[in-house]
């Protein structure tokens, strides 16, 4: 292959220049600055700051509230993945029975992918609407007084329930697409050595889409941890009173309601920690991995 | 192990495609039948419904005395070798030829023995702990070959399983998978498209053709009287040569004149006169025969392929190509005239309307 030059050596620099600063700007320079905020004590009436070490981190560990905040933002993100993953993943399976090959019906089911992540997330909080949610009736006329921004487990509900629905449609074309390549061959030799369709699927089809499985994995625990902030910000409507919310939207409560920058920074680091936490273990898992040819 | 029997199957696809139109074969026990045909005449469709991949539209299906028209593939006591292997990447070698034991129940210590002989005889016991991928496709093939040998079914169904290999293991695999065959006595069918394996393997061919049989009996058979001019062109290589043959008068001549004496019991006007290559001799290089049929032939292009020479030439204007086998060692010059002859028993006769065969009355004689 012939390959390009650039006229001057420091043109491809120029090029990413753009890029850099946007990056720079945005991510690099805050991440900077809240690591450092962490180490300072503000003053909340902007007279200067003091370094107080480590004592942000203590205090936010050491506080009740934080703790209850991060159990339930491990149960909400837990049950968010494995709800938003395994409904997702009988869906496909379903549709995959029925589309087979037909590729009209794929390009019909790709436009869930295109239209669904902003708008359901709305629709999911207006399906819980107080007055006109059908979610909300179906509750009352069941019985259950749901009072969503009012009871603790009523409103923690209500943000699984939404979160899940927002996050279906993207693992549903994931996993279809994922089932569509399991070569049919091999499902039909699959047919020929074992009669039970189930045990099918959870010896060949399901180890087979495991890289899949295991990209949407990491996909989705970000998405509970980080994504679902508007989410939560919508059901709260902006009141969080004595609801449940989880550690990120923590971060913007006691920083920008409470005003305890320093707090607040030492939250956001730990978060940042979290997810290169989460980050080395999806690079060491997709480096061992097996990706079947 | 057990018989198998094709009762007028019929398989219309979605779209009215009609794929196989009403096929019967009566597959004996132990026999290897081989379905042959060119690309699209319906050979893995049939053999998909005697898998049970594909649903029957009409017709009955019977392995041993049982109706299987509407079992389960895994309940038909049948394995089968794909085209492209279709291993289970996830698993090992050892895994893949267990997996469809594991499911019907069949004890550890069996397995391991069924699948520790079948690795023996396939000299595949070296790689049961790897995968798939890690292996080369003439070893997958051993591979898939082994996960239907260890079922030990009443029979094996082949589809193109030697397409995807290069020529020389091709040849190899024909070798071990007959040999294989004949050993543990497993009824087969076996889909190719290729009929050069089809002739060396089969007990016998059934020759496909636009959804039905052409033609059903041993190799010999198929090759020496085939039963149209379809059979005649797909079996053998260089094909038959297929030449006009009109009546004038009391005699039937080819286009250039040439008498060819048949005694035919036909009102026909006009045949197809079917002579294969291998039956035109060069008059000068063999003995003195009866001869059926005298032309000259005009030499075009010829093609060595080593111990012979396809000789391609005309017999005269407007004659289409006609093939001859010559010993490799000669040389021809384009343009040379050649006079080539034929034992009246090698002719084949055929209807110029439906290609069929018609038997001639005895002998042909020389004009
Ligand atoms: N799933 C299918 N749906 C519709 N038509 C099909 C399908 N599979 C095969 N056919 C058609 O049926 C005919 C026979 O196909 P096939 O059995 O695969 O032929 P072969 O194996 O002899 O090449 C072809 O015309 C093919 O296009
Ligand atoms: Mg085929």
């Amino acid at each position: 292959m012939k390959r390009v030059q650039f006229s001057h050596p420091l043109m491809p620099y120029m090029l990413l220049l753009p890029q850099l600063a946007i990056v720079g700007v945005f991510f690099l320079w805050p991440a900077a600055e809240a690591i450092r905020a962490s180490f300072y004590l503000e003053d909340p009436f902007g007279f200067g700051s003091t370094f107080v070490g480590l004592d942000n981190f203590k205090d936010v560990v050491s506080a009740s509230e934080y703790s209850r905040t991060a159990w339930f933002t491990l149960i909400f993100s837990a049950a968010v993945t494995f709800f938003s993953l395994s409904i997702a993943l009988l869906l496909a399976v379903k549709a995959d029975n029925v589309i087979k090959g037909a590729s009209t019906y794929r390009t019909l089911l790709m436009w869930v992918y295109a239209i669904a992540p902003p708008v359901a997330g709305l629709v999911g909080v207006m399906l819980f609407d107080q007055h006109i949610g059908p979610l909300n009736d179906l509750a009352h006329a069941l019985g259950w007084n749901m009072q969503i921004g009012v009871n603790y487990f009523d409103t923690a509900f209500a943000m699984t329930v939404i979160a899940v629905w927002k996050q279906i449609p993207i693992n549903f074309i994931f996993f279809l697409s994922g089932l569509q390549s399991v070569p049919k061959s091999v499902q039909e030799a699959a047919a020929v050595d074992c009669r039970s369709s189930s045990r099918r699927f959870w010896t060949v089809t399901f180890p087979l889409l495991a890289p899949t499985s295991f990209f949407l994995l990491i996909i989705n625990i970000t998405y509970a941890l980080f994504d679902t902030f508007g989410i939560i910000d919508l059901v709260l409507k902006g009141e969080p009173g004595n609801n449940p919310v989880t550690l990120v939207y923590k971060v913007f409560l006691d920083g920008f309601r409470g005003n305890d920058l320093g707090g607040s920074s030492a939250q956001s680091v730990i978060l940042m920690i979290l997810v290169f936490a989460l980050t080395v273990v999806q690079f060491r898992m997709i480096e061992r991995r097996v990706h079947y040819s | 192990m057990a018989g198998i029997q094709l009762n007028t199957l019929r398989k219309i696809y979605a779209g009215n495609v009609e794929a196989v139109k009403g096929i019967s074969i009566d597959i004996k026990d132990g026999e290897f039948i081989v379905l042959v045909g060119p690309s699209g005449c319906g050979k893995s469709t049939l053999l998909r419904m005697v898998a049970g991949l594909e649903t029957i539209t009409d017709g009955e299906l019977f392995i041993g005395d049982r109706l299987v028209n509407n079992v389960e593939p895994a309940d038909r006591d049948i394995a089968m070798v794909f085209q492209n292997y279709a291993l289970y990447p996830h698993m090992t070698v050892y895994g893949n030829l267990a997996y469809g034991l594991k499911n019907r129940s069949i004890p550890k210590d069996e397995i391991e023995k069924r699948v520790r002989k079948a690795a023996e005889i396939l000299e595949i016991g070296d790689f049961l702990d790897r995968r798939p991928r890690q292996l080369s496709g003439g070893q997958r093939q051993r591979v898939a070959m082994g996960r239907a040998i260890v079922r030990e079914p009443a029979a094996f169904l082949f589809d193109e399983p030697l397409s995807n290999l290069d020529a020389k293991l091709r040849v190899q695999m024909r070798m071990e998978i007959k040999k294989l065959q004949k050993e543990l006595g497993t009824t087969s069918l076996y889909v190719t498209h290729d009929q050069l394996e089809a002739m060396t393997l089969a007990d016998r061919l059934v020759v496909l053709s636009g959804g039905v049989v052409e033609q059903i009996g041993s190799p010999i058979d198929v090759y020496e009287k085939p039963a149209s001019t379809f059979v005649a062109t797909f079996i053998g290589s260089p094909a038959m040569n297929l030449l006009p043959l009109a009546k004038s008068g009391n005699e039937w001549k080819l286009d250039n004149g040439a008498t060819v004496d048949v005694k035919l019991n036909t009102d026909l006007s006009d045949l197809i006169l079917g002579v294969r290559p291998e039956d035109l001799v060069i008059e000068e290089l063999s003995e003195k025969f009866d001869s059926g049929l005298h032309t000259a032939l005009t030499v075009h292009v010829v093609e060595p392929v080593g111990a012979e020479s396809y000789v391609h030439g005309t017999i005269g204007e407007g004659s289409v190509d006609v093939v001859v086998r010559a010993p490799g060692k000669l040389h021809f010059e384009p343009g040379q005239i050649l006079k080539v002859t034929a034992k009246p028993e090698k002719l084949h006769t055929f209807d110029t309307k439906s290609g069929k065969r018609i038997e001639l009355e005895g002998a042909l004689e020389t004009a």
